[in-house]
């Protein structure tokens, strides 16, 4: 059940959207996409340096065409001021998971192996489950939550992916 | 200090506006207080606000400017939606000015409320609410700024009730010179390496065909268009909202393309070693089927827009920037070129496939053109409703400027023709507005006769009265196995009889003869509008035709018209676009030989 949903579709990019910060502008932006068909897999909107400018982080599913048309019409939007894909990019990847998963007491041992293999982090704990904390990649996610499905995982919430160009490449 | 309300209309001024087409309400009552003691801008006051949207669309497209339409909250501006997605679907630049409840009760669900700027963001180039009088002359600057750069569209203000009353110490020069948007910046230079390739493909090309859409209206390239059409004797053919870059008269003009485009233009673009599409968007009704449209084509793409580049066909010579400035640059780049063998076969196609109705003394639309057409010298702005009567204007209408055809292309908007022609009128005093209508369209805003008679406009509308709806008929016999789902007009008004009601002067005529007599007495009225109501038959069809999503190996032209006729299973069917092709799938495959059978399903 986990990986189905986790997986990552097949074609997926990652896209980042500087957009004007006025109220709005996620209706625009998610109005968009919906008109033209388009899917998200993820969308985080967030601050940025500057208190003016917002930042989306999109993962989209789609062939090239798909992607360029996504980038072009996005572009097209008046508040957005720079749209740019990670095709041809290297670029750091994160996310951040809270994983709420059943810990009956025989299993504990198991499950905080696994976090620490992870690198995760309990930062919840009652006398049946623990909430988890991890960060990384999308893969490192599904996987880690993959391996906790077997002890049955009550929630999740993942923030989705932000991204940034490694180097001194800027969005 | 001065009111919102007349900041707001003094911003309209330094851009021009002459005209403004609107209806009042209570949201809007200091804008209407304003506009009492106005001079400089003339309000029309219209029935609906539908018609005002539209008014300053056929306005915007009568002129090359921008039309402006105002309208109260709620249901005042949710009355616009349609005239503004017919706008946008076309490009016409258009603002909207709409009242807006108070600001402290927006998302209290007021009186009159309704979330316009939300309502209108897919059909709107941007929008923008005013939250304080401080806002408005930068906001109409911008307005104005983005409705008519780039590609053009509507824009939408709204104004709070509270915002139009609020005072702020205002004069003329504090109006922004140029708006400033950074986020906003349209490429009007193509590129350089571009345009020498497609001047180079043009010149290398054995049969090339230039495909010339809405976009080179908008630009106002005519000229450059033709300069480049003459110098290398290449035809033209236009897209329906095209119509008029070229005079269709012109040796060069091969007329529109498509799915009811003559079959000499759709043989060449399919036959075509090259196809240079100026302002053009590759359009369904273009194209059919999008893998048999040009197959053979290297295909060269100016448009404004670069999300129109590569969004159906992916071209060869890609080139983004405004299409005047793009083919200036060019220009210098293209070579003289002879007439060629390939335009011989192009003619020949045209004398073996020519557009033709029957001459049997009966009134046909096609006769009701060409005769309006031949009256008034081909030079007459012409608006028109949507359905076959709106293909056998685009056929038959011979067009020789551009902003002399207004049509709702890319929406295709029943109602559209009468206020599209009132605000043509009001735009162009000196012009003759013909409105070609059919009898459903007519109905759908009819009101707006009252609003030409008012104001003393001219308009010449001939209603196609085939007491049916007639596309949606024809499609219903060729592809639904002739069940004529309710598209009987029948029941219909004596349109004689409403024109009088309405103080204008109705005619009918069910002859040529009659039609010609109808004619020369309607060209003789200069006070009001004129309504003849054309009877024509009932089973008249649009023809050629290409189905839809196919190519056009499957045209069909008058000859054959039995060969259409197909009878397919579709009982218990819900109606979808699915069905739609499989039906058309059977169609083809019945006339290839195949059984439906195999086919189906």
């Amino acid at each position: 059940m986990a990986a189905s949903l986790t997986r990552r579709a097949p074609q997926t990019h990652v896209i980042t959207a500087l957009v004007g910060n006025h109220p709005g502008v996620l209706a625009r932006v998610a109005g968009l996409f919906a008109r033209r068909g388009y899917n998200i897999e993820s969308l985080t909107v967030s601050v940025t340096e500057d208190p003016d400018v917002s930042r989306m982080t999109i993962v989209v599913a789609g062939d090239q065409l798909v992607l360029e048309q996504i980038t072009k019409q996005l572009h097209k939007l008046i508040e957005v001021i720079r749209v740019a894909d990670y095709v041809d990019a290297p670029t750091v990847e994160r996310e951040l998971g809270l994983i709420k998963v059943r810990a009956e007491p025989k299993d504990r041992g198991e499950i905080m192996q696994i976090v620490e293999v992870f690198r995760g982090r309990i930062i919840d704990m009652s006398d049946r489950t623990f909430v988890i904390e991890v960060t990384g990649s999308v893969e490192k996610l599904d996987k880690m939550a993959e391996l906790l499905s077997s002890y049955g995982i009550r929630e999740m919430v993942r923030t989705g992916v932000i991204a940034m160009a490694r180097g001194s490449r800027t969005a | 200090m001065k009111t919102g309300a007349r900041i707001l209309l003094e911003c309209l001024r330094l851009e021009g506006v002459r005209h403004v087409f609107g209806y009042p309400g209570g949201a809007a009552l200091p804008l209407y207080d304003a506009l009492y003691d106005e001079k400089q801008i003339e309000h029309i006051l219209v029935r609906h606000e539908q018609g005002a949207a539209h008014m300053a669309d056929g306005y915007a497209r009568a002129t090359g400017g921008v039309g402006v339409c105002l309208a109260t909250s709620g249901p005042g501006a949710t009355n616009l939606v349609t005239g503004l997605a017919t706008a946008y679907m076309d490009s016409i630049p258009v603002v909207a000015i709409t009242g807006q409840v108070r600001t402290h009760a927006i998302g209290k669900d007021a009186f009159q409320e309704a979330d316009i700027t939300g309502i209108t963001i897919p059909i709107t180039k941007h929008n923008f609410l005013v939250k304080r009088v401080e806002e408005i002359p930068e906001t109409i600057s911008k307005a104005f700024h983005i409705a008519r750069s780039g590609r053009p569209g509507p824009v939408l203000v709204d104004v709070p009730l509270d915002v139009s009353l609020a005072k702020m110490a205002w004069d003329p020069s504090m109006y922004p010179d140029k708006a400033d948007i950074p986020t906003y910046k349209p490429t009007t230079r193509g590129h350089e390496v571009q345009i020498r390739r497609a001047a180079a493909a043009l010149d290398e090309a054995q049969c090339p065909v230039l495909y010339v859409g809405g976009g080179a209206v908008l630009s106002g390239a005519e000229a450059e268009v033709r300069e480049l059409a003459e110098r290398t004797n290449t035809l033209v053919t236009t897209s329906l909202m095209g119509k008029g870059i070229i005079d269709e008269h012109h040796p060069l003009s091969i007329g529109m393309l498509g799915m009811h485009g003559t079959a000499y233009a759709n043989h060449a673009v399919h036959n075509c070693d090259l196809l240079f599409a100026i302002g053009a968007r590759f359009d369904d009704r273009v194209t059919g089927k999008v893998d048999r449209f040009a197959p053979r084509a290297r295909v060269v793409h100016i448009d404004v827009d670069p999300a129109e580049i590569g969004k159906v066909r992916v071209p060869e010579v890609p080139i983004v920037g405004d299409i005047k400035t793009v083919l200036a640059a060019m220009l210098p780049h293209v070579k003289p070129k002879p007439w060629s063998a390939w335009n011989d076969q192009i003619m020949e196609w045209k004398s073996e496939f020519p557009l033709v109705y029957p001459s049997d003394g009966r009134l046909y639309a096609e006769y009701v053109i060409e005769m309006m057409g031949q009256a008034t010298n081909w030079e007459a702005i012409m608006t028109t409703d949507v359905g076959q009567h709106q293909m056998w204007a685009a056929q038959y209408y011979k067009c020789r400027r551009p902003h002399q055809w207004i049509t709702s292309g890319g929406l295709g908007t029943m109602g559209f023709g009468l206020p599209a022609a009132i605000g043509a009128q009001v735009s162009s005093p000196g012009t003759r507005v013909l409105c070609l209508s059919g009898d459903g369209s007519f109905q759908m805003c009819t009101q707006e006769l009252m609003t030409a008679t008012v104001y003393g406009l001219p308009i010449i509308v001939a209603i196609v009265n085939n007491r049916s709806l007639g596309m949606v008929r024809q499609w219903q016999e060729l592809f639904y196995q002739e069940r004529y789902s309710h598209v009987d007009l029948q029941a219909s008004p004596d349109f004689v009889k409403l024109t009088e009601a309405y103080g204008g002067f109705g005619l009918r005529a069910e002859t040529p003869e009659e039609f010609r007599n109808a004619l020369s007495k309607a060209l003789e009225v200069r006070d009001r509008p004129v309504v003849i109501d054309c009877v024509v038959p009932t089973e008249e069809n649009v023809y050629p035709m290409i189905p839809a999503g196919q190519s056009v190996d499957e045209m069909r032209i008058r000859e054959n018209l039995e060969e259409l006729k197909v009878t397919v299973d579709t009982e218990g069917e819900e109606w979808s676009f699915d069905r739609e092709e499989r039906v058309l799938e059977q169609f083809v495959a019945l006339r290839k030989g195949g059984s439906s059978a195999e086919r189906g399903s």
